[in-house]
């Protein structure tokens, strides 16, 4: 005699769906960031770009846990192998490396949230500035967008870098940020273009709210989850970009960081006197740093867009 | 045809804006570099030459901005770029011309083939869902992208050209042959150029793997798809013609765009190999203070994106029927 | 009553050609001689039918969970007919059509059920065995012409394509055909090399059942074709429709939101609500006197264009939560009728005059317990 299996009640093998939301806030930034928080959790990738990016800023911002020399300090004997004393061994200049390592994190992760902030800031204030007065603003905004784009980044970073010689943390933040916010405000723009019609904003527009009431507190925080993915890019690139300037020896030589070890390391021949460590280990960490923001960036794709997540195949083989 | 001449408009906007950066870029600098610039090289260059660039760069010059403005375009746009500084006597215009060959070699060939190769992949990576592949792809190339290209340059030296010495890493070819077009030259080439070649391919790839496979799932979830599976028809005209035809529209203007990354990174990977194209010698014309030389290079690169912009467009208008209509 | 034996599940790599790429892998369990929860036997026999769905079942694997959005569906079609599906939005009827005509893709499966069309079970078949049956026997319209047609190919090279898939290379054979059903549906041929987009909406529409009708199968699945199109579009859709079907003699499953379009063009209708059929019969029959408390619903909420005026009626609250479906009758919270047992009990499909209804109202009624017999 064949069985049915009840359709309408969840059996036993049944995945009960788990609502992590308790209490969901009425405002929507507050659910944006609710959201995340529930994504970050349940999203493998998520979950580890997260606790990378939390590891990296706990070590830059707390260095001497870690690192117990001074890292300019150019005392040691010099390319010593990795040992009790030194974990990665000396640079050819007779730093710890290790304590370059961990100091070197704090330049870093200064610019990348430091240009996050700063490019994520005016490409907001520009995308929906553009999108929201429309008209004439916006094409002109839209086209100022259009042209910064296509003129290639990384040379003009290259000659305002050499003009200025040598280009302090602060500086660095200034320039990549400057140059960088065109590609984030695009993406910005489109959105809160498609936001512009819908009908709670309607609804504030007949209520009389001003036009800046109803950019800054109906729109902004619907668009929460592209603004933290807009951060992440910008990071993402800042890192990059300034890592690259200091080994090409525009960065300030002063400042001990992941790219400047690699600009020293390549000075003093570390291929020839075979010190690969000096090449792998902050190259590792540019990766690293890199891949945690990129990684949760993606992972913030994955989640508004569900198809793209991996395919579920199906747990419980049927039976008749 | 109105489509063609805004953007050509367009193209016109940008090679503006690009000029104005580089004839106010100097000049808004604390203290006007090229003055440092011009005192360096004062006993090495031509009086005329020295002329030149002081109205070039607005240095101890009695002309208006407006007419030193007037006068840079004018030459810019006739071609008269200026005498190189670091390799005086030879001029820019020589410079560069003799290096867009390596780039174009090096860079163009590469992309081309990273971004075929690249979109193969992510259309059978959208094809092929649910298994182990679709789990490790999207993580493992994004990881691949994050990686500096100067740092896998060097890491690549170091594997193949130090420790197993199985490849050359200096120099676009063996200096101390004379450059001919031999086969045997044209070996010791390519031999010279694999790893840069290698490493831009690994940086780039997973750019193009994961933004095809990613429009590519999209568009199999598009109505057009299912209706090709109605009809009956096999499998691999579905893929390619009704999934990956449509798929591959977006990802030809994101291409043209992120050319502009791609020349960045390859101005890195010219460095770490000293391959004697365009990056590498913008970077060597940054690092003796030769300006003219960095203004004309990053002049031409802004046109080589915009040509890349240009073709791509011509690609989607041959490829969507509904962007020739729409123009 | 018990049903007959259960047939063995076939495992997925004993089918014939178990070669399946990833995303059109599917189940395999074939399920006939189904025993329903009310005790009911399935009549089998329906040998005239050109289509036989019995107790076809769909989910969708959600991460929140699974869904099932087709409950057991089961009905007939005999050749030349006209059956429409109805119901609101989300009651499962494009999925049912999907399933039927086995275009289901991830995260949709089909868990249980058959679909016997000309004499197979076109669950059970793989990729290649069903493309010798699509288009020639089964062709599929689908909502909106502008996302269902490639829009970077022409018409023609559409119409050539499944074509040279079934056999046909002829270029002059494809060249003459594809003019011959352009006419059909009153579009000039020149328009075979036309794109999409050129076209207005009602002539990308017709362009689509001129591609349907391109082999002239038996049956033709529509997916709420006239939903795109503006009331006056519809109905020059629909006696269109009506006129090929005359001419050719195929059968039609309609499925759509609107009752009141359909009304005149089919013969049978299948009303539908969450994931479940409410009530199968003839159409006059249903309009006229129908069955179901949520028919009568529908019903009442299209007015009559003759007759008293009256105020405008609707059926109060919202269909369940497919995820976590009611313990008993699915529109028992919305029901003007309802009684205490239909919050405990599911209740299976009576059969009264000729109707299928899913109601208790019914049991008990002449010829309960039985399926019906179109």
């Amino acid at each position: 005699m064949a069985m049915i299996r009840p359709l309408s009640a969840p059996g036993p093998d049944l995945p009960v769906p788990v609502s992590r939301l308790s209490a969901r806030s009425r405002n929507p930034a507050v659910r944006g960031l609710q959201r995340m928080t529930t994504a970050i959790r349940s999203n493998r990738k998520a979950t580890w770009g997260f606790v990378l990016l939390v590891l990296f800023c706990l070590v830059s911002a707390f260095p001497w846990v870690l690192a117990h020399d001074d890292p300019s300090a150019m005392i040691y004997p010099v390319s010593l192998g990795p040992s009790a004393h030194h974990l990665l061994g000396t640079t050819g200049l007779g730093q710890d490396m290790f304590a370059q390592l961990i100091w070197g994190a704090r330049p870093v992760l200064l610019i990348a949230f430091g240009v996050g902030l700063g490019a994520t800031g005016i490409a907001v204030l520009i995308g929906v500035a553009a999108a929201y007065l429309g008209g004439w603003w916006d094409a002109v905004l839209n086209l100022v967008v259009d042209v910064l784009l296509v003129i290639p980044l990384f040379p003009l970073l290259i000659i305002i870098a050499g003009y200025l010689h040598s280009a302090g943390t602060l500086v660095m933040i200034a320039v990549i940020t400057f140059t960088g916010w065109s590609y984030t405000a695009r993406q910005l723009r489109s959105q809160a273009l498609s936001l512009r019609n819908r009908d709670f904003l309607e609804a504030a527009r007949v209520r009389g709210e001003r036009r800046l009431y109803i950019v800054v507190v109906e729109i902004i925080p619907t668009m929460t989850s592209l603004i933290v993915a807009s951060f992440l890019t910008n990071a993402l690139y800042a890192v990059l970009f300034s890592t690259s300037l200091q080994f090409i020896g525009l960065g300030d030589p002063t400042v001990v960081s992941w790219g400047t070890m690699l600009r020293s390391a390549e000075n003093n021949e570390a291929f020839q006197t075979g010190q690969a460590l000096w090449i792998i280990a902050p190259g590792l960490c540019i990766v690293g740093l890199g891949a945690a923001f990129a990684l949760l960036n993606y992972a913030f794709d994955e989640i508004g867009n569900p198809a793209l997540r991996p395919l579920r195949r199906a747990r419980v083989k049927r039976s008749g | 045809m109105r489509f063609a001449l805004r953007r050509l408009g367009f193209f016109l906007l940008t090679l503006w804006a690009a000029l104005t950066l580089n004839f106010v870029l100097p000049r808004l600098m604390p203290g006007n570099p090229a003055v440092a610039m011009i005192a360096k090289f004062k006993g090495g260059v031509s009086p005329q030459a020295l002329k030149a660039l002081e109205t070039q760069f607005g240095v101890q010059t009695h002309q208006s901005l407006i007419s030193q403005y007037g006068s840079y375009v004018g030459n810019m746009a006739t071609g008269k770029f200026g005498v190189s500084l670091s390799q005086y006597p030879a001029s820019v215009g020589h410079i560069v011309m003799d290096a867009i060959p390596w780039t174009l070699g090096l860079v163009g060939i590469t992309t081309i083939f990273a971004f075929l190769l690249g979109t193969g992949i992510g259309i059978l990576g959208a094809w092929r869902r649910g298994g182990l592949l679709d789990s490790i792809m999207p993580p493992t190339f994004v990881i691949t992208s994050v990686i500096p290209y100067f740092w896998l340059g060097l890491v690549l030296i170091l594997i193949f050209g130090v420790q197993l010495k199985w490849l050359p890493y200096f120099f676009s070819y063996d200096y101390t042959l004379t450059p001919s077009f031999s086969l045997s030259f044209i070996g010791n080439v390519i031999e010279h150029a694999i790893l840069p070649a290698v490493t831009l391919l690994i940086t780039t790839i997973g750019t193009w793997i994961l933004t095809m496979r990613n429009t590519m799932i999209t568009t199999l979830a598009e109505d057009y798809v299912r209706m090709a599976r109605a009809k009956g028809l096999p499998s691999r005209r579905i893929m390619l013609d009704y999934a990956a035809r449509n798929a591959i529209l977006p990802n030809l203007t994101g291409f043209a765009m992120s050319l502009g990354f791609v020349l960045g990174g390859a101005i890195l990977i010219e460095y770490v190999f000293n391959y004697q194209g365009v990056g590498y010698w913008l970077l060597a014309a940054v690092d003796n203070e030769d300006y003219p030389l960095m203004q004309a290079l990053f002049l031409l690169i802004t046109v080589a994106v915009l040509v890349a912009i240009l073709i791509s467009d011509i690609a989607t208008a041959v490829l969507d029927p509904r962007t020739r209509d729409a123009g | 009553m018990s049903s007959g034996a259960a047939e063995p599940v076939p495992a997925i790599a004993d089918t014939a050609a178990g070669v399946r790429r990833g995303r059109f892998r599917r189940r395999l369990e074939a399920v006939p001689g189904l025993q329903a929860t009310t005790g009911a036997t399935y009549q089998p026999e329906h040998p005239d039918a050109i289509l036989d769905v019995r107790d076809l079942s769909v989910e969708y694997l959600l991460d929140s969970g699974t869904v099932v959005a087709v409950d057991r569906v089961s009905f007939a079609l005999m050749p030349g007919e006209f059956v429409a599906i109805v119901g609101e939005s989300g009651c499962g009827k494009s999925t049912l059509l999907f399933a039927i005509a086995q275009l289901l893709s991830p995260p949709a499966e089909i868990i249980g059920g058959s679909v016997t069309f000309a004499g197979r079970n076109m669950v059970e078949l793989t990729d290649s065995a069903l493309n010798a049956i699509r288009w020639k026997d089964l062709s599929v319209v689908m909502q909106s012409a502008m996302n269902a047609l490639n829009p970077v190919k022409s018409i023609g090279a559409q119409f050539k394509d499944v074509m040279r898939a079934h056999g046909v290379t002829a270029r002059q054979e494809i060249a003459s055909r594809s003019a011959e059903v352009l006419r059909m549906v009153g579009i000039d041929p020149i328009h075979l090399d036309s794109y999409p987009h050129q076209l207005s909406g009602g002539m990308r529409q017709r362009s689509m059942i001129a591609m349907a009708l391109l082999f002239t199968p038996e049956l033709v699945i529509m997916d709420e074709p006239t939903s795109a199109l503006d009331v006056v579009a519809q109905r020059s859709l629909m006696v269109q429709i009506a006129e090929l079907k005359e001419r050719f003699g195929f059968a039609v499953i309609f499925v759509t939101h609107d009752m009141s379009l359909v009304s005149h063009f089919s013969d049978r209708l299948m009303v539908m609500y969450a994931g479940q059929v409410a009530e199968l019969g003839p159409t006059r029959q249903l309009f006229d006197s129908p069955a179901h408390p949520y028919t009568v619903g529908l019903m009442d909420a299209f007015p009559s264009i003759r007759g008293p005026r009256r105020p405008l009626s609707g059926i109060p609250g919202s269909p369940p939560d497919l995820a976590r479906p009611p313990q008993g009758c699915r529109f028992a919270p919305r029901c003007p009728k309802v009684m205490d047992r239909c919050q405990a009990d599911p209740p299976g499909l009576y059969q009264v005059d000729g109707i299928d209804v899913r109601c208790f109202l019914y049991e008990g009624a002449v010829g309960a317990d039985r399926w019906s017999k179109p």
